[in-house]
């Protein structure tokens, strides 16, 4: 059912109803599914007081040391972030977090930074190996090149190829390493892509966050390796507020990717980042992400709230591509978003957005055109199951002197029960006669018929179902690097997996 | 190869297929015609394992094996084929990954390793030219953007592929020029053999023109109501249907 959208403004809202026996079957599997990273690690915390005050956000600036300026910046947040209301603009229902009743600070006992992988705590590494990211994987990727900055609660906990990356002048660590190292660099780029009074938890982030990680490219340097960081939130009742900062000097290239996932909690737990890019003239940025933080469990409880706000900004020449493959959370909240300030730039978003059971994500991306000749596409692919909304909400907005700018948007949902909704908010302001904006939609169902033609051929449904979706995906994961590509398309079968009747 | 005895077939609550019987031995093709609503869809479907059917009577015996025990997959493996009437498009899959998965999930079942790559290329190159189905098709997303002849052909790239025991062709020719129909009939004749059996359900007789039966059946009314030699198709041909439901009327 391809939905035509052209013109200015576009609000528009679907959602279809199914019925077909053998989904049915089918959502009654899914809805069994269990989260498989569902552990926890066992090492003891050092952990602040719940609740959120100002002497909390002068204990964690106390912990890591951090500068005057950015304990005024904190406290400048916070009191921003007290006036604020959260927002509720978005298609998803839930129980808002209590502020006072969560952690604003954990980080594991042992954290001293390492040298190496090999002086990384067992048990950590157990958590590493659980989570797919073994040394011994690690050890096969260097082949491969991806340098792992791996983030656990609130800390940054090891940080690989420093030194090979030292020798090009790449900077890859943990925000609060470069906090203390390079201070200059963050003080100068920190907020200046989502500013501190931005949203509700932009604000939050910026007052309470405990780390992240900060990647400086110089300038014509492309750097040889994808880089990488993991997040994982391990203690009961912490938030993760972490703080990402890619900054890609004239000319330079970078690879970025980020994985995460949670253990099994029966409460929600809160994620709020923060993620800025900056690409200046004729840099390119690729930010790719793979998120399965625990969903809930499939009567809808517990799981992780995400609400996240990521944005690049782009000089002239230059290009931002966000990459996302988003599987997990009780609740998505995100829109990675390019602000195409320089002539010539180029924004991408690809996404798929996989929801089941009782999750609900509410994700896109806004693509601002403030330069000439600015060029943006929007890949947006949405797996609905169980009683799951998905929806794509996307902003694409052409200021007065953005001549010639180009859009292309495609929508796509595909729906597995008859009690899913996919929903589409786009929205289209177009100052400037000369743009071009171009938006296709189409809703399906996992087609029976599909399902049909492959068993006849000896495929089984599960293998049917793995293929149908991956081939739905495709455009998306084909943006993917390699490795990253293989990890989400297990994880879109392991989402779907003993969906065989 | 198959036995069907007095099969009963309905869906929703409708009876399409009513005490149909037929034998088929390895080395045969037979033809299965009739007019529009006499069932041969349904028996294409049925013997494939849609479950929008009940089977509420009757057996089906398959290489030894009671096929309406099978799920659709394991008819599959033992050996059933089904040409699609209208081949499904999986955008996004490649028609090359979409066999590679089914031939070895085949070999899989018979614990036999996965084909390599390159015994599998050179298959595919060697099969695709049987049926001049260009090699870019092979890697095209599964029948997406296909004309309705590659479509067909691509139908009998894949029979080839994985070169069953029984291949049902259901109506294979509709929808074909005749010279899209001259590669389809001559990529069936070139797969067949001693050890291989084929079932054509067609409307026309113009397939079996290029496809040379052994048996020609007649299915009215959801039961093979008359059999014969080739030369039944070419009395159907001329005289059309009506002089069958007048026969069966008497």
């Amino acid at each position: 059912m391809p939905i035509e959208l052209a013109g200015a403004v576009n609000h528009s809202q679907y959602k279809l109803v199914m019925s077909n026996y053998t989904e049915d079957e089918l959502a009654k599997d899914l809805e069994n599914q269990e989260y498989k990273f569902g552990f926890t690690t066992d090492i003891e915390s050092d952990k602040a007081p719940k609740g959120l005050n100002e002497d909390i956000i002068r204990f964690i600036s106390a912990k890591k040391e951090e500068p005057k300026w950015l304990l005024e910046n904190r406290l400048e947040a916070f009191a921003l972030w007290k006036m604020m209301t959260e927002p509720d603009w978005a298609h998803v229902k839930y129980t808002k977090p209590d502020f006072q009743d969560i952690t604003y600070y954990s980080a594991p006992k042992q954290s001293k930074k390492y040298e190496s992988w090999e002086d990384v705590d067992p048990e950590m590494k157990e958590t590493m190996k659980k989570l797919g990211i073994s040394m011994e994987e690690q050890k096969r990727l260097t082949g491969t090149n991806i340098a792992v900055d791996f983030v656990m609660d609130s800390v940054s906990v090891a940080t690989s190829f420093k030194s090979t990356l030292k020798e090009l002048g790449i900077i890859f660590c943990s925000f609060s390493e470069a906090v203390q190292d390079y201070p200059e660099l963050v003080r100068k780029y920190m907020g200046s892509v989502v500013p501190t009074s931005d949203n509700f938890y932009a604000a939050l982030n910026s007052a309470v966050f405990t780390d992240g990680s900060f990647c400086y490219i110089p300038k014509g340097v492309r750097c040889p390796m994808e880089l990488s960081t993991y997040f994982r939130i391990n203690e009961g009742g912490t938030g993760q507020f972490e703080r990402t900062l890619v900054v890609a000097d004239e000319g330079s290239y970078v690879s970025y990717l980020e994985g995460c996932t949670a253990p099994q909690r029966d409460e929600n737990q809160l994620h709020a980042a923060v993620v800025e890019l900056v690409a200046m003239d004729n840099a390119e940025i690729k930010y790719s992400t793979v998120q399965n933080w625990y969903p809930g469990d499939k009567n809808g409880l517990g799981g992780i709230f995400n609400f996240v706000t990521k944005r690049g900004i782009c000089g002239t020449n230059s290009k931002i591509s966000w990459t996302q493959v988003e599987t997990g959370s009780a609740v998505t909240w995100k829109y990675p978003s390019c602000i195409l300030k320089g002539d010539n730039s180029i924004g991408e978003f690809y996404s798929v957005a996989v929801t089941n059971n009782y999750q609900q994500a509410d994700t896109g991306t806004k693509m601002i055109h403030l330069g000439k000749n600015t060029k943006s596409t929007i890949i947006s692919k949405g797996i609905s199951a169980g009683k799951s909304h998905n929806s794509y909400r996307g902003l694409v907005q052409i200021h007065k002197n953005a001549a010639n700018a180009r859009n292309f948007s495609q929508c796509d949902s595909l729906l597995m029960t008859d009690e899913c909704g996919a929903h589409t908010f786009p929205y289209i302001e177009c100052k400037n006669s000369s743009a071009k904006i171009e938006h296709e939609a189409t809703t399906s169902k996992i087609g029976e018929d599909q399902i049909f033609y492959c068993l006849q051929r000896g495929i089984s449904e599960e293998k049917a179902i793995g293929l149908i979706v991956n081939g739905y995906c495709k455009e998306v994961l084909n943006q993917l690097p390699m490795e990253f590509a293989v990890e989400a398309q297990k994880l879109l079968t392991i989402s779907l997996e003993g969906s065989v009747g | 190869m198959i036995t069907i005895n007095d099969l009963h077939a309905k869906i929703e609550d409708k009876e399409i297929l009513k005490g149909l019987s037929l034998e088929v031995k390895a080395g045969e093709v037979h033809a299965i015609m009739g007019p529009n609503g006499a069932g041969k869809s349904t028996l294409a479907s049925v013997l494939a394992g849609r479950e929008d059917y009940e089977v509420t009577a009757g057996s089906v015996s398959f290489v030894g094996e009671d096929l309406l025990e099978l799920s659709t997959e394991e008819r599959a493996w033992a050996g059933l084929f089904l040409a699609f009437q209208y081949p499904v498009e999986i955008p996004g899959v490649s028609n090359i990954n979409f066999l590679r998965t089914a031939i070895n999930e085949t070999r899989e079942k018979k614990d036999l390793d996965p084909i390599s790559a390159k015994d599998f290329m050179a298959m595919v190159r060697e099969k695709s030219a049987l049926v001049e189905l260009d090699a870019k098709l092979a890697s095209r997303s599964v029948n997406e953007g296909f004309s309705g002849g590659e479509k067909k052909r691509n139908e009998i790239f894949q029979m080839a592929m994985l070169a069953p025991k029984l291949s049902i062709l259901d109506e294979t020719d509709s929808g074909l020029d005749i010279d899209a129909l001259r590669i389809v009939a001559s990529g069936v004749n070139k797969l067949k053999n001693e050890n291989n059996a084929t079932i054509i359900i067609t409307h026309y007789q113009r397939l079996l023109d290029y496809i040379v039966p052994d048996f020609v059946h007649v299915l009215f009314d959801g039961k093979i109501v008359k059999t014969g030699g080739k030369e039944l198709a070419i009395e159907l041909e001329e005289k059309g249907y009506d002089w069958i439901k007048e026969e069966i009327a008497q």
